[in-house]
């Protein structure tokens, strides 16, 4: 390597002028946008709730149980939780010899840990055994600025491809509060990406009577313009796009997917199939073999051919920094998503 | 003496236990043309001396909630447990010349969902001690006294998964659980010492905070004696077996082959080694 490479290897990616640089602590900022209230570790509060009445509800965590919001349920309910040290296969295996003696695990890490280090434990001992262990994952897609170490960008397209499991990426905390029980009462394994610590609470402002539920879609916001099909944190990205967008006279529905996998085929169609309008697909993952290709896949099939795009994140290992900034610079903020969809049109 | 074990009331010896282990395995080999066929000779004993010893199990109800559970890391032993599960009677021997055929319940790889007494699918190494883990927290929890034996080979020393779960089962104090490793010293691609994780092991358990016994694998007197040491052993640590055995054990012109992992044997030599068994047959 030539001392001039080597200079240009460690010079900064951007230049971001002095006074708009965001400080590290907002690598893992909140995720909420303002206006919305919040509410404090929803996953482990639910968890500790449904354990209350289901003695088979068991936690492991792998170091992480402060940072998946499992430690509510680790002080809540003390011997049924297990800490497994920094061995995410070995937890992921435990897991799956609980399950067998008739036990509910619920396992946390990051997204990361999971998906690239755990997969043949969560495919062979899990998911080819059809055995309801539920895998919740912290900082799913660009949910840290840690850079490629930490951001799960490609866990919706590992996991797509194992047969039997199903997959969550909840929106928001009335997401998480409701999928937990959802989770537990189906009878195989689950994967979940968390959104942790203080979580948004943004679908009940949309549908006070909103149900989560296993493979079901839901429409949070209709419009005549534009059919947005999104799921995770991009759904409440979405409806604030399109609250912007009203702004500027385009009318856009929002058709919310918190399962990726099974998919709500129908829903899908039926809102793709009325004429006229854009259909874009949003994701906090990246465009490979996740959601966006996952709808495309059952548009071409069914032979509905609306105007399509995608907003996701680039097929490249993403940067470190804050993560407002990254939003931004990735093409997930709410601006850039208001921005990307006035251009299509 | 443990309870739900009828075959071990009866007065058929270990020795032949294992002998008719190894001649079903045999017998499934020449069915099939191949099979892992060294690794079923050389763990034959260790097999005999799990089901018809040690483990409380109940043969006509292989789901039995208080039976000892076994693990079969090794999916590719298989050949070798369907051969013991028929002998201990939960598979019944009609089903023989139907190994590795469609249809089969016994696929050559093991799976938990085609065989009863299969207690998990092995096959990708380095999954079995870790499942043990869990079904022996499990069993704790559910205040159940069984037993919880992993049957794993030397090469699963070199997946670090296999570390994890030992180091797990230490920190727990998981006195449930019972790992068995056959140590053959062969793997795919010829000797395990001299592929990844070599001797001290008995010192690698130790530190790991096993409580680690060595034995002759094919001694079947050796075995007793650790299995019940293991059994019975009141402190608060898992347990290890380190069985040193031998390849193609009991049929001396296959022992001799210098590739025993996956032992070629041509068609006309099923006969020859049934023979050479026949020669030594117990009482």
């Amino acid at each position: 390597m030539t001392a001039n490479s080597l200079a240009r290897k460690y010079e900064a990616r951007r230049v971001i002028p002095k006074d708009q640089r965001v400080a590290t602590s907002a690598m893992i900022a909140s995720l909420a946008a303002e206006g919305y209230d919040t509410v404090d570790a929803p996953f482990g509060h639910a968890l500790v709730d449904l354990a209350k009445d289901r003695p088979e509800i068991v936690g492991l965590t792998a170091d992480l149980s402060k940072y998946t919001d499992l430690h509510v349920f680790a002080k809540a309910c003390p011997d049924r939780f297990f800490q497994m040290g920094m061995a995410e296969q070995v937890m992921l295996s435990a897991a799956a010899g609980l399950a067998r003696e008739g036990f509910i695990p619920f396992a946390t890490t990051y997204a990361v840990f999971a998906s690239r280090r755990a997969y043949d434990f969560i495919c062979m001992a899990i998911a080819e055994e059809n055995l309801p262990v539920k895998i919740v994952c912290a900082l799913p897609g660009l949910t840290t600025g840690y850079g490629p170490s930490h951001q799960a960008f490609e866990d919706l397209a590992i996991f797509r491809g194992l047969p039997n499991l199903t997959i969550i990426d909840p929106c928001d905390a009335v997401d998480i509060a409701q999928m937990v029980p959802a989770m537990a009462d189906h009878p195989g394994p689950v994967y979940a990406r968390l959104l942790r610590g203080k979580v948004p609470s943004v679908i009940d402002r949309y549908r006070p009577d909103y149900k989560f539920q296993i493979g079901k879609a839901a429409l949070l916001r209709d419009g005549r313009d534009v059919l947005v099909v999104s799921t995770g944190l991009m759904t409440m990205r979405a409806l604030d796009a399109a609250e912007k967008l009203a702004a500027d006279g385009v009318d856009v529905a929002v058709l919310h997917c918190p399962t990726v996998k099974p998919l709500d085929r129908e829903a899908i169609l039926a809102e793709a199939r009325k004429s006229g309008r854009l259909v874009v697909t949003a994701e906090n993952h990246t465009v490979i073999g996740g959601l966006g290709e996952a709808v495309a896949g059952i548009l071409m099939r069914e032979r509905v051919h609306p105007d399509f795009r995608m907003i996701g994140l680039p097929d490249e290992f993403l940067e470190a920094g804050a993560l407002p900034t990254l939003h931004e610079m990735y093409g997930i903020s709410v601006d850039a998503v208001a921005a990307q969809i006035k251009g299509w049109l | 003496m443990p309870q739900g074990a009828t075959a071990t009331m009866s007065n058929v010896s270990l020795d032949r236990r294992a002998w008719n282990i190894r001649r079903k395995a045999l017998l499934m080999g020449e069915v099939q043309g191949q099979g892992y066929i060294g690794q079923a000779l050389g763990v034959a004993d260790v097999l005999a001396v799990s089901y018809f010893h040690a483990l409380n199990h109940r043969p006509g109800d292989p789901e039995w909630q208080g039976r000892d559970r076994f693990l079969l890391s090794i999916g590719h032993y298989a050949i070798a447990l369907y051969a013991a599960l028929m002998e201990a009677g939960i598979l019944p021997e009609e089903e023989l010349e139907t190994y590795g055929m469609d249809d089969s319940r016994m696929p050559m790889s093991g799976m938990a969902a085609y065989t009863p007494g299969m207690e998990i699918t092995g096959g990708s190494l380095g999954h079995g001690l870790g499942i043990g883990v869990g079904m022996a927290l499990g069993l704790r929890q559910k205040g159940s006294d069984a037993f919880v034996y992993n049957l794993m080979s030397d090469g699963e020393l070199g997946e670090g998964s296999t570390w994890e779960a030992a180091m797990s089962a230490a920190h727990h104090d998981l006195s449930n659980l019972i790992c068995i490793v056959d140590f053959n010293d062969q793997q795919a691609d010829g000797p395990s010492t001299k592929m990844l994780c070599s001797e001290p092991l008995d010192a690698k358990w130790e530190a790991f905070g096993w409580y680690v016994q060595r034995v002759d694998g094919n001694d079947i007197p050796a075995l007793v004696a650790a299995f019940d040491r293991a059994r019975t052993l009141s402190e608060k640590q898992p347990r290890v077996i380190i069985c040193d055995t031998r390849m193609c054990k009991g049929v001396p012109f296959l022992e001799d082959r210098e590739i025993t992992h996956f032992v070629r044997v041509e068609p006309e030599e099923w006969a020859k080694a049934l023979d050479v068994l026949e020669q030594g047959k117990p009482q």
